[in-house]
């Protein structure tokens, strides 16, 4: 996807569901994801005629955080505003959002070794969910308007378009999640609808300056989906300016089933949202106190634990980049190295194992397997093996180790009176490898697996060569 | 003074009921003989709530014998067809919201109900209070109680000519640019806007949600004072209603020794006053002047421009706010449409009268990309001066009187073909709106057989004020909201 000649450009639009019990605007629960359609709603979410919004407080906190944690500028005014525009699943015919003055702009994200500019982080409201008969509105028999969603607060973090590949995407909106969790803004699941990323991407010739023309991706559900949305719609693009084509400046949505983008619909005409601020609602004056006590409140942020990382347990760069880029992974290190682990071989399970594989040991599962490994009692594909059943099984990994008869043999002399049994019944290998075989070991150490299974390998492989010589 | 109850004011109605003179089941039973009578007439209401009247005075006589009742126990009132009642058809005179029952009262009408008041029905109004004349409503016009010819005003006419024609002790209007105002001029009550952000808004059905505000339409200042003391007040469910002292009625009956009043030279030149009008305005000056007013010359020089400020940023805010008509989930809804849009526009354009189409539009396109800045955002600007102007007037003045309608009421028909002169209903008023400040309309005298009401306007907050400089009058001039008798 690095294609010879072009620069792959993109900025990011991620909508995030703050953290709170209520909707944005009124009293309703916020509901789960499998209630009854409508079941979550009241006047005011339903945009019934004579209802007023109220701002909710924790998605104010939450989306403060959020920006301060993303080094932005907060205003002392901002304000929200209507945008206008007409649809079954937007009660009001209005979405209320925020328009010029937002609660926060001008921040920055660091992701690997790129900074991303975050122009704003606002605040503003879900719609409902349409479900229809047919895949489009116009084309439906029958559709109805589930309004759970409707309300539910949502915060929109729109970034500069600093980001270059699809990688960088992906690891951006995971960097993205880190942080939110970190400063308890947000669960941030993806599969949940929590964190929705809407990748504009364009391409240009390298060395030029003037940005190509953009299309915008939706439907978008898991960090690997965007990599790949991106990682077609880039080659889809440069194949279509490479052929004499044009990109047409669009909304394209995802689809997982056929694995490329398709057209969802084309900005022929830019829609006129006639923006105007909410009458219903005050300018927010946010007072620079309360700001500050989000500030000092905040935990330490993914970046700053990044660089501790480094200088505490003197692990690589490398490593402390892939342990700090995820909360519980991080939290995993420090947990096993203060249970007993040494650092460096803890990263190395983690990264190795742990991250790739999905289910994530506690941190007493993992301090002990490395510990068992690091001290030679059992053998590292033991450990694999240990740790993978102690997740599944919730038992102790001591427990499995002696279950299993894992345990290894490192006795000197109990390992030297195996290797003479060895020896004495594979005389005709033995003699090879004193008449200059090599390989005539292999078949030796291969009997001596069979006969001692939990034998430390390594030592026995010694006392042999020694035996023999 | 008569002795018929349903010419009578609350406090005289209260006393009473106190010393059961009267229950509040015959008070009712009064009011809707009264009903009976006149409203085939005067059309004041749209619906009437007769049952939930009988049940509520029914609990108000239990009240007043148990010792238990509230300060508008037994006193039938009526509701404009904007406030949202719990269970009652409420459809701000439209037919786009025809059969549309909310499932919730709104704040200032609950505690109007708290109080103890009988609500006896819900009256007629221009279609989402667009209009001065009640001629716009969706269902029929409303005639004015002493001249069965003119129209009561509005866009609250059905509220004013109700009090007017003996059919409700007190009523609720809306005031967005002078719809409880002008109706009360032309039809010979009190009514009073409060300050922008006193009464809550909760439940009002919302046509410019930065002019509207809930008030009462009375038979007297301390009637007035009343239901807007109980109204007021904070309410959470509404961000744009002050947390502040309710004190509306402090200094009622002071009088209006050394009180400044700022007489505009504008609101005296505006196109369309009538001489008779003037006369009366006039007269209740000197009134005033001899209770102990100084009368100070004041000007608001941006007068000429509120109403193009007005009729920017009202219909650009309701454009918006009319949205949710759509016909998706109540009212109106034409399904007999190809495809979405199609079902909006054929909602919309069956279930709007000629002047909310006519407002959605010209506040569409006000809003609109490229638009924006020459129209709503100048009107905006002009509404940051007219508030200047009431500011620099209020260094110099206490309140501001003047005319509260450059004109008596006007036969109905006369105006509907051009709505530029309707607009000019509202030149005097609106400027109370764009400035959020308290005003208040009260009778003084009449021009060719019909009422005349003087405006007071104070700064924000001093409903106080107001409400002591037109008590002052009232008491000057020994009037009385007189009923008209219409048979």
């Amino acid at each position: 996807m690095r294609a010879v000649g072009w620069e792959v450009v993109i900025g990011m639009e991620v909508h995030v569901q703050p953290t709170t019990r209520t909707k944005m605007f009124c009293g309703c629960a916020i509901a789960p994801l499998n209630a009854p359609p409508n079941s979550h709603t009241c006047p005011v979410c339903l945009g019934l005629p004579g209802v007023l919004p109220v701002i909710n407080k924790a998605a104010v906190e939450a989306c403060l955080k959020t920006a301060v944690a993303l080094n932005c500028e907060i205003p002392r005014h901002t304000k929200f505003d209507r945008k206008n525009y007409m649809y079954p699943d937007l009660p009001k015919g209005y979405q209320i959002s925020q328009y010029d003055l937002p609660m926060s702009h001008d921040g920055h994200l660091e992701v690997g070794e790129r900074r991303v500019r975050i122009r704003r982080v606002h605040l503003e409201e879900d719609t409902g969910k349409l479900v229809h008969a047919g895949d489009r509105l116009h084309k439906a028999w029958e559709s109805f308007v589930d309004l759970n969603r409707a309300g539910v607060p949502l915060m929109e973090i729109v970034s500069e378009p600093d980001i270059r590949s699809a990688e960088e995407a992906r690891d951006y909106a995971v960097a993205l999640r880190t942080l939110l969790r970190t400063v308890g803004a947000s669960e941030a699941d993806m599969e949940k609808g929590q964190l929705r990323a809407e990748p504009n991407i364009s391409v240009r010739r390298t060395g030029t300056t003037e940005l190509g023309v953009k299309t915008e991706l939706k439907n978008i559900n898991s960090f690997r989906n965007l990599y790949r949305a991106i990682d077609f719609e880039v080659k889809r693009q440069i194949e279509a300016l490479e052929s004499g084509h044009d990109v047409v400046q669009e909304t394209r949505g995802w689809s997982d089933a056929e694995q490329r983008t398709f057209s969802q619909r084309t900005k022929e005409f830019a829609e006129d949202y006639r923006y105007f601020p909410e009458p219903d609602l005050p300018p927010l004056e946010l007072d620079p106190a309360w700001i500050e006590e989000l500030r000092r409140a905040l935990p330490e942020l993914p970046e700053a634990r990044r660089v501790r990382l480094v200088s505490q347990y003197a692990l690589p760069l490398h490593d402390a980049s892939l342990i700090a880029a995820e909360r519980e992974l991080a939290d995993l290190f420090e947990g096993a190295v203060r249970a007993g682990a040494d650092a460096k071989p803890a990263a190395n399970w983690i990264i190795g194992e742990v991250a790739p594989g999905g289910s994530v040991p506690t941190i007493n599962q993992l301090a002990d397997v490395v510990k068992l490994v690091t001290s030679g009692s059992i053998t590292r594909d033991q450990g694999r093996e240990v740790l993978a059943e102690s997740i599944r099984s919730q038992r102790s990994a001591g427990e499995l180790v002696a279950e299993r008869g894992f345990a290894q043999v490192s006795d000197e002399s109990e390992l030297e009176a195996i290797v003479r049994e060895v020896i004495a019944t594979n005389a005709k290998a033995a003699a090879d490898y004193q008449a200059g075989k090599k390989q005539a070991l292999g078949a030796l150490m291969a009997d001596l697996k069979k006969k001692a299974p939990n034998a430390n390998p390594k030592m026995a492989n010694e006392i042999l060569q020694k035996l023999l010589q | 003074m008569t002795l018929d109850p349903t010419h009578l004011t609350i406090s005289e109605l209260r006393h009473m009921l106190d010393e059961r003179e009267l229950s509040a089941q015959e008070l009712l039973g009064l009011h809707l003989e009264r009903i009976e009578a006149a409203d085939a007439d005067v059309k004041a209401f749209l619906r009437l709530t007769t049952a939930r009247a009988a049940e509520q005075a029914q609990a108000a006589d239990r009240a007043l014998r148990d010792g238990t009742a509230g300060p508008l126990a037994g006193i039938p009132m009526a509701v404009k067809d904007v406030l949202c009642v719990k269970g009652v058809e409420t459809t701000a005179g439209s037919q786009i919201l025809k059969g549309f029952k909310p499932p919730y009262t709104g704040t200032a009408v609950q505690r109007i109900f708290d109080a103890g008041a009988v609500m006896l029905g819900v009256t007629n109004c221009d279609e989402f209070a667009m209009g001065s004349s009640t001629e716009n409503s969706g269902y029929f016009p409303t005639h004015n109680p002493w001249s069965l010819d003119r129209v009561p005003g509005g866009s609250s006419g059905g509220s004013a000519a109700a009090v007017a024609a003996g059919e409700a002790t007190f009523s609720l209007g809306t005031d967005t640019g002078g719809s409880i105002r002008q109706p009360a001029a032309l039809c010979g009550v009190i009514g009073m806007k409060p300050t922008y952000g006193r009464v809550s808004r909760y439940g009002l059905i919302a046509f410019a949600s930065s002019l509207d505000q809930i008030g009462p339409f009375t038979r007297s200042v301390e009637d007035c004072a009343l239901i807007l003391q109980t109204m007021a007040g904070h309410d959470p469910l509404d961000s744009t209603c002050a947390d502040r002292p309710n004190n509306v009625a402090r200094g009622l009956h002071d009088g209006v020794e050394r009180i400044r009043l700022g007489v505009p030279r504008e609101y005296f030149e505006v196109k369309g006053m009538e001489s008779g009008v003037r006369l009366a305005i006039q007269k209740a000056l000197n009134t005033l002047e001899a209770a102990g007013a100084e009368l100070v010359d004041v000007s608001l020089p941006h007068t000429d421009y509120g109403l193009a400020a007005y009729y920017i940023i009202a219909p650009a805010e309701c454009s918006s706010n009319l949205a949710r008509f759509d016909g998706v989930r109540y009212g109106m809804s034409e399904q007999d449409a190809q495809n979405i849009t199609e079902a909006y526009m054929k909602t919309r354009r069956k279930g709007f009268g000629a002047e909310v189409r006519r407002r959605v539009m010209l506040g569409t396109y006000a809003l609109s990309s490229g638009y924006y800045d020459a129209y709503y955002l100048k009107a905006q600007k002009v509404r940051t001066l007219i508030k200047q102007d009431f500011d620099d007037a209020f260094a110099n003045c206490d309140a501001i009187v003047s005319a509260t309608s450059p004109t008596v009421a006007f036969p109905i028909g006369s105006r509907t073909q051009d709505p530029l002169s309707m607009y000019l209903c509202d030149v005097l008023t609106l400027g109370g709106n764009l400035a959020g400040l308290p005003g208040i309309s009260v009778p003084c005298g009449m021009s060719d057989g019909l009422p005349v009401g003087l405006q007071v306007l104070a700064p924000q907050w001093r409903e106080d004020i107001t409400l002591r400089v037109a008590r002052a009058y009232e008491l000057a001039a020994d009037m009385r909201v007189e009923v008209a008798l219409v048979d």
